[in-house]
């Protein structure tokens, strides 16, 4: 079965990004189909390469970045819940005049058109935030 | 098919849980999840909310989230089926959608 996840919420806010990457995790155990994880709302800063947990601490920004190289998951940040706060890829930083970018691995900057074509074509859309 | 919803809040913290059960058709399931846990706990002052929906609603609860807060299943109200990740990947597939009552 083909599973659509969105996270709504960033990570160490309260639990939704681990849920969801738990749960991401159980379903391609099982042999489901992820073939895109949304961020959006404040979910946006699980695409952040800047996030430095403390070391004996799970670093989420790079679980889920690991899952999605390994599965090839499309992972999409909504770009105006980025642009307001604060995450970028070098081409959003280049239009926008910034001086840096903060994107992370695995993550791409793209709008809300890729959250409904996942609930379109997805058999399940799964839906974690606060 | 019916419907499958979530509800990860405490029903001491936000009023999701009664509202989702208020709702919530007759043949459908309930997964109580994060702080959600806590509404399948027995003997406390919203023990009645899932206890009240006994014979309509299905009601299950993710085991590592209990865990995670220290509670025993011997502590859950009747009934009450535990579930872990994988049971919940199976409950979002059985189910024809799932609604998270965030």
């Amino acid at each position: 079965m083909k599973f659509g996840i969105l996270v709504n919420e960033g990570p160490y806010t309260h639990q939704a990004s681990d849920s969801a990457y738990q749960f991401t995790k159980a379903a391609l155990a099982k042999g489901h189909t992820i073939d895109r994880v949304f961020f959006y709302h404040d979910g946006v800063n699980n695409g952040t390469r800047f996030t430095t947990p403390p070391t004996d601490d799970r670093n989420l920004v790079n679980l889920w970045g690991g899952l999605a190289k390994e599965h090839n998951i499309d992972m999409v940040v909504c770009v105006a819940a980025a642009q307001r706060r604060g995450i970028c890829d070098a081409d959003e930083a280049k239009r926008h005049g910034k001086d840096g970018n903060n994107l992370a691995d695995g993550f791409r900057i793209s709008g809300l058109g890729q959250l409904i074509e996942l609930g379109i074509q997805a058999d399940r859309l799964v839906v974690f935030g606060d | 098919m019916a419907l499958l919803h979530t509800v990860n809040k405490s029903p001491f913290e936000k009023n999701a849980l009664e509202s989702c059960i208020r709702l919530a058709l007759k043949g459908s399931s309930i997964l109580l999840m994060e702080d959600g846990v806590y509404g399948a706990v027995k003997g406390t002052a919203k023990s009645s909310l899932v206890a009240g929906a006994k014979g309509k609603i299905a009601v299950y609860v993710l085991g590592p989230d209990l865990d995670a807060r220290g509670v025993s299943k011997d502590k859950l109200i009747d009934g009450v089926k535990v579930v872990d990740y994988g049971g919940f990947v199976d409950l979002v597939a059985q189910h024809s959608a799932t609604q998270a009552w965030l």
